[in-house]
């Protein structure tokens, strides 16, 4: 159960995370004041890729809660944190985005904080 | 499509008309970092006061809303996620993942300062892992797949 949980959780949280970027992008920059955010929502509404990526977000929240009851935190968050390598490399061949020495070194390291933080 | 900016081979190179757009990318991270902070802390003070344990009933988790810092902590992780979505319009996923990491720096520093919680050496060292390694992705270009503004008449 534990694990099954994990991978609906990371599986959601990757499928979220991709398609809300993907969409984004093509929706052009948006802003965060109210008349922002009121657009921001109408996108949203026009947009059934948007739509699914907000639905696996809350699939992902869910599952996180849900682990969090029978498991303990340092073992949640850096199970939650392998998402953030999955992303990382599903961004570069799925999205196409460029990631250079820098950004890479800076997420391992950060991805290394997450697991100490978390365990 | 891709290649659009693919100029001069610098990778880290920042797009040309970016000093607003950077501005408002951090303000728009500075404001979701806000938000998620004071929402999770709503939450989870809220949460504390909640007597039912949580399970898969909905009920349970609709009555948990009454609590006033509950429905506040949801207000404002809702208003976090469309945050996030309109920092994912102005930069790269790989860039926008470990910048908001350092929203678990926060989380240490809050249970440290007002929760008084005990921070292990452990916890400190990745908190100082997930600031260099923030800071070290802030540093290089934010928006690298040059997707103009393309759909925003569709």
């Amino acid at each position: 159960m534990k694990w099954l949980l994990v991978i609906a959780m990371v599986f959601a949280t990757v499928l979220s995370d991709l398609l809300q970027s993907y969409e984004m992008k093509r929706a052009g920059e948006q802003s965060v004041s109210a008349r922002g955010l009121a657009r921001l929502l109408h996108t949203i509404a026009r947009r059934r890729l948007l739509i699914l990526g907000v639905a696996c977000n809350a699939v992902s929240f869910f599952a996180f809660m849900a682990l969090v009851q029978t498991e303990p935190l340092s073992f949640a968050v850096p199970a939650s944190a392998s998402s953030f390598v999955l992303e990382t490399v599903l961004a570069k061949f799925v999205l196409h985005e460029r990631i250079g020495v820098r950004r890479a070194a800076g997420a391992l390291a950060v991805l290394a904080g997450v697991v100490l933080v978390g365990g | 499509m891709t290649n659009l900016n693919a100029r001069s081979g610098g990778v880290m190179e920042a797009p040309q008309h970016s000093s607003g757009a950077a501005l408002k990318t951090y303000f728009v991270l500075l404001f979701f970092l806000a938000l998620k902070a004071a929402g999770n802390s709503w939450m989870a003070w809220g949460m504390k006061q909640v007597p039912e344990r949580m399970s898969m009933n909905p009920a349970l988790y609709l009555r948990a809303m009454l609590n006033p810092f509950v429905a506040m902590g949801i207000a404002a992780l809702i208003l976090a996620l469309l945050t996030r979505m309109a920092l994912l319009s102005l930069a790269d996923l790989s860039f926008v993942l470990p910048v908001t990491a350092i929203g678990y720096v926060i989380a240490v520093f809050i249970g440290k300062a007002f929760l008084h919680e005990t921070v292990t050496r452990q916890r400190w060292l990745g908190t100082l892992l997930i600031f260099g390694g923030a800071a070290l992705v802030g540093s290089t270009s934010r928006n690298t797949t040059g997707t103009p503004a393309v759909e925003k008449t569709k």
